[in-house]
């Protein structure tokens, strides 16, 4: 019985709330490395991309409600989604038309680019500012819970409760959908293969009679749509503030790095690694201890590694972990 | 039709203000195997690229089957005909021997199925590797799969810059055979080659190339009888 409690607090406060933040994370993480692979460079203004993908959606969202439109049970968010992805599309579009493709164009190096994308980051971030402001948003509608903590305890009779809410299982079941689309999309489609081979070798790629200006445009795209899904559902998990989501940078790019750059099945793996450890080390396993180990061995402590205030420091120190042990990532990235 | 297929003639140019061709001339006959040969810096890479159109030419002109191709870039003349496999960075790695076939075939809207079959006939060590990454083959395996992705949009011309640059003898007389085997389909080889002796002994005609100018022009049996091409070019 012990045991049960044990695993189902476990479940409760780390394994569920992190597999939710280690879908988010790999949908960001995913938006970086195809970044990397296809455009080669690293996109510095990724986190402020999702939080215009988001505020889009948000302001598609408020727009729905007051035209009295809702998905029922689900957030209208999800109903606003399209919305927020076409109008980033646009942007990152517009964006490349105006400074990415200058670059492009004169073979600049990837830390130009990279220095670029800074930029890039300080006007999206203003943007996103100045029309919905710095304060925190929450636009989660529709039922809180798929199943509530007292209903659980209701059901099995144990003393821990297990909640699940419906923004968590929408997380999982949304980046699932769009992880299996992505893969589909890289490795059946003439236009996915021809981006992968662009991203392999561009020479060879341009001999073969591959658009680069196309497939410019559908990374693009692809870039876009998950940044905003990425960002939409952290918002409906969390909540939505620019300054936050800014800060997300940090955690993403550890994710991509450490499933190695460039490599899609890397960046899923590397949210989940990064995720799992920020929100193990800054859980107070006091609880889980107390059910699990003889009564005379209890802790009298939280048991908690880290503060939650340090929670940015795990993402960093994985990351210089991982540069100095192994540059390339776990799935053979590039090192730049 | 009269007259070679490929027919380059007085190429002049490189890649600065000074010239690397001096007025160069290369020809290949329908099915024929036409082989460059000649020193370190004498340009054999360069005259290759000139006729592909990845170097601006100041003076000459390409021929391909009667038309003249000089202004067109390289995308428009593999549509014309023409197949190039780089001496280096010629395969996809990360993508399957399939993808890399397919990705060959990018520009075709018909069915490329039958051609892929042929390359695998052709090869058929890439049949039985298809679904694994080409990066992850063997050195001949992987030129093997730079020659079949260029074979994928059926040209009329193959040129080859270095294909047994850095593969063992072994490995090298059967890229021999199997270019051998791709020029009696009826495609024309311009193939640029280090292992000058062995590339000769396949050659239907023989360019040795010094400083940007053809020197010595023959067929292969002749330019290896030749014995200023052997003290100077063959080693003795």
């Amino acid at each position: 019985m012990d045991l049960l409690n044990a695993l189902v607090a476990l479940t409760n406060f780390v394994i569920v709330p992190a597999t939710a933040y280690g879908a988010q994370l790999a949908l960001g993480a995913l938006g970086v490395t195809l970044t990397v692979a296809v455009l080669r460079f690293t996109n510095v203004a990724h986190g402020d991309t999702m939080a215009f993908g988001t505020m889009v959606t948000i302001l598609a969202t408020w727009g729905l409600q007051s035209l009295g439109i809702s998905a029922g049970p689900l957030p209208t968010a999800l109903i606003a989604l399209p919305v927020g992805i076409a109008v980033t599309a646009w942007l990152l579009l517009a964006t490349d038309r105006m400074v990415y493709r200058f670059y492009r164009r004169n073979r600049a190096s990837s830390a130009i680019l990279l220095i670029v994308s800074i930029g890039v980051m300080f006007v999206m971030n203003g943007i996103v500012r100045l029309v919905i402001g710095v304060d925190e948003q929450r636009f989660d509608d529709g039922a809180r819970f798929l199943v509530s903590a007292r209903d659980f305890k209701e059901m099995t009779g144990l003393d821990e409760g297990l909640a699940i809410r419906s923004s968590q299982a929408i997380t999982l079941v949304t980046a699932l959908t769009v992880m299996v689309a992505l893969f589909w999309f890289l490795n059946r489609t003439r236009s996915g293969k021809s981006m992968r081979a662009f991203a392999d070798n561009r020479d060879l790629a341009l001999l073969s009679g591959i658009d680069p200006d196309r497939v410019v445009r559908i990374t693009w795209v692809l870039v876009a749509a998950l940044a905003t899904i990425a960002g939409t559902l952290y918002g409906l998990d969390k909540s939505f503030k620019p300054f936050t989501y800014f800060q997300l940078l940090l955690p993403i790019f550890a994710a991509a790095i450490v499933g190695g750059l460039g490599s899609p099945v890397g960046a899923i793996v590397g949210g989940f690694i990064i995720a799992f450890s920020e929100v193990g080390l800054t859980y107070a396993w006091k609880k889980v201890l107390g059910y699990t180990l003889p009564a005379g061995l209890a802790p009298d402590g939280l048991v908690q590694l880290l503060g939650t205030e340090y929670k940015n420091a795990v993402s960093f120190l994985i990351l210089v972990l991982v540069l100095l042990i192994k540059p390339t990532g776990l799935f053979r990235g590039t090192s730049t | 039709m009269s007259g070679p297929f490929l027919e380059a003639t007085g190429l002049r140019g490189g890649y600065g203000a000074a010239d690397i061709l001096h007025g160069c001339n290369l020809s290949v006959e329908k099915g024929r195997i036409a082989v460059i040969v000649g020193p370190n810096g004498a340009g054999k890479s360069t005259a290759m690229k000139a006729v592909f159109g990845m170097l601006p030419l100041r003076e000459g002109r390409v021929m391909l089957g009667g038309r003249d191709i000089t202004g067109l870039t390289p995308q428009a003349r593999v549509a014309a005909g023409m197949g190039f496999v780089p001496q280096v960075r010629n395969i996809f790695p990360t993508m399957t021997v399939e993808e890399n076939l397919e990705m060959g075939g990018f520009l075709r809207r018909d069915d490329i199925r039958p051609t892929i079959e042929q390359v695998y006939d052709l090869f058929p060590i890439l049949g039985d590797k298809r679904h694994q990454a080409a990066g992850e083959l063997s050195g001949g395996q992987r030129q093997q799969v730079a020659v079949g992705r260029a074979l994928m949009t059926r040209p009329q011309l193959l040129m080859l810059d270095e294909p047994t640059a850095g593969v063992s003898p072994i490995v090298m007389d059967e890229l021999f055979d199997r270019i051998i085997e791709v020029a009696r389909t009826g495609i024309s080889i311009l193939m640029v080659e280090q292992n000058a002796r062995q590339a000769l002994e396949i050659a239907d005609t023989g360019y040795v190339l010094v400083q940007g100018a053809n020197r010595f022009t023959d067929t292969g049996a002749a330019l290896l009888a030749d014995p200023h091409v052997r003290a100077s070019f063959l080693g003795g």
